[in-house]
């Protein structure tokens, strides 16, 4: 380690103690030229603080979305400059969107040369400004144990969020004394806003009276590690709910008052409730698109009730009666306490008919084929039982993402990863990677496509390295099936370049040294399902589904929500 | 199309690098022109104000103000139209002292919006005038017209607000006993 005589020591030392004061055990990385003396001084601490070599930064961004979203923790990148820095942009918006605490730290040249457009320049705090919570370039030594402090601070409080920290080769390279830092609270930002008690009684209130109350429940509940507080509260209430695509885990699948997903390729009882309720209440969601439709017949005729951390979501996109602003772990027990029981069983009840009619027409057939190819839905559901349905389910983006999420059934809290906000295809591989570090108590089941697949296909090479134990099914159409599906449904199945020619998946992870399975038959499904969970490690099931299956029921883009297809 | 009316924005900031880019991305972000802008120190150290102008609707401004307050250096920001606050420019203007000498109407004007005088030399003279945007626009139509000035230059537009705008100061003071005992 280098240490001069005055004790002082290379801002790459401070920076690598600094992580390791954060609780940093694992770094997803890529070493460069503008980051070399970081990397040289992680050498001394490998026995604290585990580095994964990714094949590509967007990987590296990826893995620390899927360590952060299955562990609650901060994850952590580290690259280079340049390339290596601008490669790290997909997973930083898409952190961004999703909310999810990551903390990338990219090389920069040094300070004297910034400007001059040197080897491997770019202006990447300028950059990633308009796409992260708070981006910021480390110029001298002195102020890296500051500045670290304040990144994992902004990552992970309040609407938890991406950091990017730029560190000047020359800030790697000084030498300054190790101060450990603290941040008590940041002055111009109010991460944990003052609860308004009125709100809170008139929210209770307008519950208490409601006949009609529907929940929205979204991945706030699991940020602000809400779950027990979410359950006292629809309990206590006897509220259905139903849940975003990032809150599907919130609560067991299998709870009564859990009606399942909300949105375009949710469950329809959700939808068409959502315009028949008389008090929403949303719960750390943030009224996407794809989970209101047509925002003009959205929820209409209900009061809305919106509890949310971050003030700039209320009223975004659904006027909002009542905003509850503050951390949902505390609005919620004090809703909780106001709420008087009701009998809502008839309420209830009416969900089911909904219910019913899609299990006949969409879910059995999805589920239960007698003939035909692999139906997406029946793979999911038969790797869902097979787990007990107790695995994290990491996805990539597409009609896998949808099946997987649809079909997969959820018993404890943050089991889903999947990217909701930016669609993100590549997510799976290299989060899937992040998952079985954030949780190594897991089984985690990836379900990508072979569109996604080979966007970061490179990842298998870090699977092989590490031997990640990632269940990875490839849902294989040769198609890029969502783009595809809405080619057949709104462009006259006119199939531009969605046809894929693949590659022979079973030979390219073979070179890898990662054992596989190839299904193409009904009867085959279950004991190749078996075989993978069984196997110790990695292991790729690769199942040729229906070429033109699709992910049913569905709202049309710029629809009402509730006017769900049915079939084709 | 909806309504566009001109909002002057007031934002209070850290003082760092880069906080008038995050600011300004906002804009950029929904296609909206900043009409004008002034950026300076507060009356809290370390601590800097903007006074933004733009036009636009009552949906955008909406947005913006949501998605600047949402900055983390951001320490608040508000909108307001224009008969909610008392605003000022100021503006300089360098005039040929030949024209001006050879031309009764220039003097008079001069007088007649009560102008202050910064520098006279045998070349020029240098003219200040603070006040509203139409006065400054309706003062320099009239010298041009005469076509005597030879520089013009105003400031964005600065501003007070009628409604009592919580001290900075006392907000964050506020904010720091909160957290520090949270």
């Amino acid at each position: 380690m280098d240490m001069n005589d005055n004790g002082q020591v290379s801002g790459a030392e401070i920076l690598i103690r600094s992580l390791l004061r954060e609780g940093v055990d694992t770094i997803f990385g890529y070493p460069g030229g503008a980051i070399m003396p970081v990397y040289d001084a992680l050498m001394d601490h490998l026995d604290e603080v585990e580095h994964i070599l990714v094949r590509h930064e967007q990987g590296a961004t990826h893995a620390a979305e899927g360590y952060a979203r299955s562990s609650g923790k901060v994850g952590v990148c580290l690259v280079t400059g340049g390339p290596g820095a601008t490669n790290t942009l997909t997973g930083i918006a898409d952190a961004m969107l999703d909310s999810t605490p990551v903390v990338v730290i990219a090389g920069q040249i040094a300070v004297d040369m910034i400007g001059t457009d040197a080897f491997q320049e770019v202006d990447f705090t300028c950059v990633t400004q308009p796409i992260c919570k708070w981006s910021y370039q480390i110029s001298s030594p002195e102020e890296i144990s500051r500045v670290v402090a304040r990144a994992f601070y902004v990552a992970k409080h309040g609407r938890p969020g991406p950091v990017v920290l730029s560190i000047a080769k020359n800030a790697q390279t000084g030498m300054a004394s190790y101060r450990p830092e603290k941040l008590d609270y940041i002055r111009s930002y109010d991460d944990d806003p003052e609860i308004d008690i009125t709100r809170i009684r008139e929210a209770a209130a307008a519950i208490n009276s409601a006949r009609r109350p529907f929940v929205l429940a979204g991945q706030g509940i699991e940020l602000g590690d809400a779950q027990e507080e979410f359950r006292a509260f629809v309990e206590k209430g006897a509220l259905p709910f139903g849940c975003t695509l990032l809150g599907l885990s919130v609560m067991p699948s299998s709870h009564p008052l859990n009606k399942g997903m909300l949105g375009m390729h949710g469950n329809w009882c959700n939808n068409v409730k959502t315009n028949e309720c008389d008090v929403l209440i949303a719960v750390g969601m943030r009224f996407d698109d794809r989970v209101t439709g047509d925002l003009s017949t959205y929820a209409r005729q209900a009061k809305v009730i919106h509890l949310d951390i971050d003030p700039s979501e209320i009223g975004k996109n659904v006027p909002v009666d009542i905003p509850v602003i503050g951390n949902c772990r505390k609005t919620l027990a004090m809703l909780t306490e106001r709420l008087v029981k009701v009998d809502r069983s008839e309420w209830d009840a009416s969900f089911d008919r909904y219910r019913k009619e899609e299990y006949d027409r969409v879910i059995v057939k999805e589920l239960y084929p007698q003939e035909g190819p692999l139906n997406m839905g029946e793979v999911v559901n038969a790797v869902s039982e097979a787990t007990g349905h107790d695995a994290v389910l990491v996805t990539d983006v597409g009609q896998n993402q949808m099946m997987a999420s649809r079909y997969f059934r959820y018993s404890r809290k943050r089991s889903i990863i999947t990217s909701g906000g930016m669609g993100t295809m590549g997510f799976g591989l290299p989060a899937a990677i992040g998952a079985t570090f954030g949780c190594p108590d897991r089984t985690v089941c990836l379900f990508m496509g072979d569109g996604g697949l080979q966007m970061t296909v490179e990842e298998l090479g870090t699977v092989m390295e590490y031997r990640t134990p990632v269940k990875m099914i490839l849902l294989n159409n040769n198609y890029l099936g969502n783009v595809r599906q809405w080619q057949e449904l709104f462009f006259n199945r006119r199939y531009a370049f969605t046809h894929l020619m693949n590659p022979d998946f079973q030979v390219l992870v073979s070179a890898y040294g990662i054992p596989s399975r190839r299904v193409t038959r009904r009867e085959d499904l279950a004991d190749a399902v078996r075989e993978m969970l069984s196997t110790d490690g990695p292991f790729f099931l690769e199942a040729c589904v229906a070429e033109e299956g699709n992910v049913m029921p569905m709202t049309p883009p710029g629809q009402s929500i509730d006017n769900m297809l049915m079939e084709c | 199309m909806e309504k566009e009316l001109l909002y002057t924005i007031i934002v209070h900031s850290e003082n760092i690098s880069g906080i008038l880019n995050q600011v300004a991305s906002v804009f950029t972000r929904l296609q909206v022109n900043i009409e004008s802008l002034n950026v300076s120190a507060s009356s809290m150290k370390n601590v800097h104000k903007f006074t933004i102008t733009c036009k636009t609707t009552a949906r955008n401004i909406d947005k913006i103000l949501k998605q600047i307050n949402k900055k983390l250096d951001v320490i608040n920001a508000s909108c307001y139209v224009d008969d909610e606050i008392f605003k000022s420019e100021i503006a300089m203007f360098k005039i040929s002292t030949d024209e001006f000498q050879n031309c009764e109407d220039t003097s008079r004007l001069l007088r007649g919006y009560n102008t202050h005088i910064v520098e006279v030399t045998p070349e020029y003279l240098v003219v200040e005038f603070a006040g509203a945007t139409e006065a400054i626009d309706s003062l320099y139509a009239e010298l041009d017209r005469i076509g005597c000035v030879r520089q013009f230059v105003r400031s964005g537009r600065v501003a007070v607000t009628a409604s009592p705008l919580e001290k900075v100061s006392e907000l964050l003071s506020k904010r720091e006993r909160r957290y520090m005992t949270r």
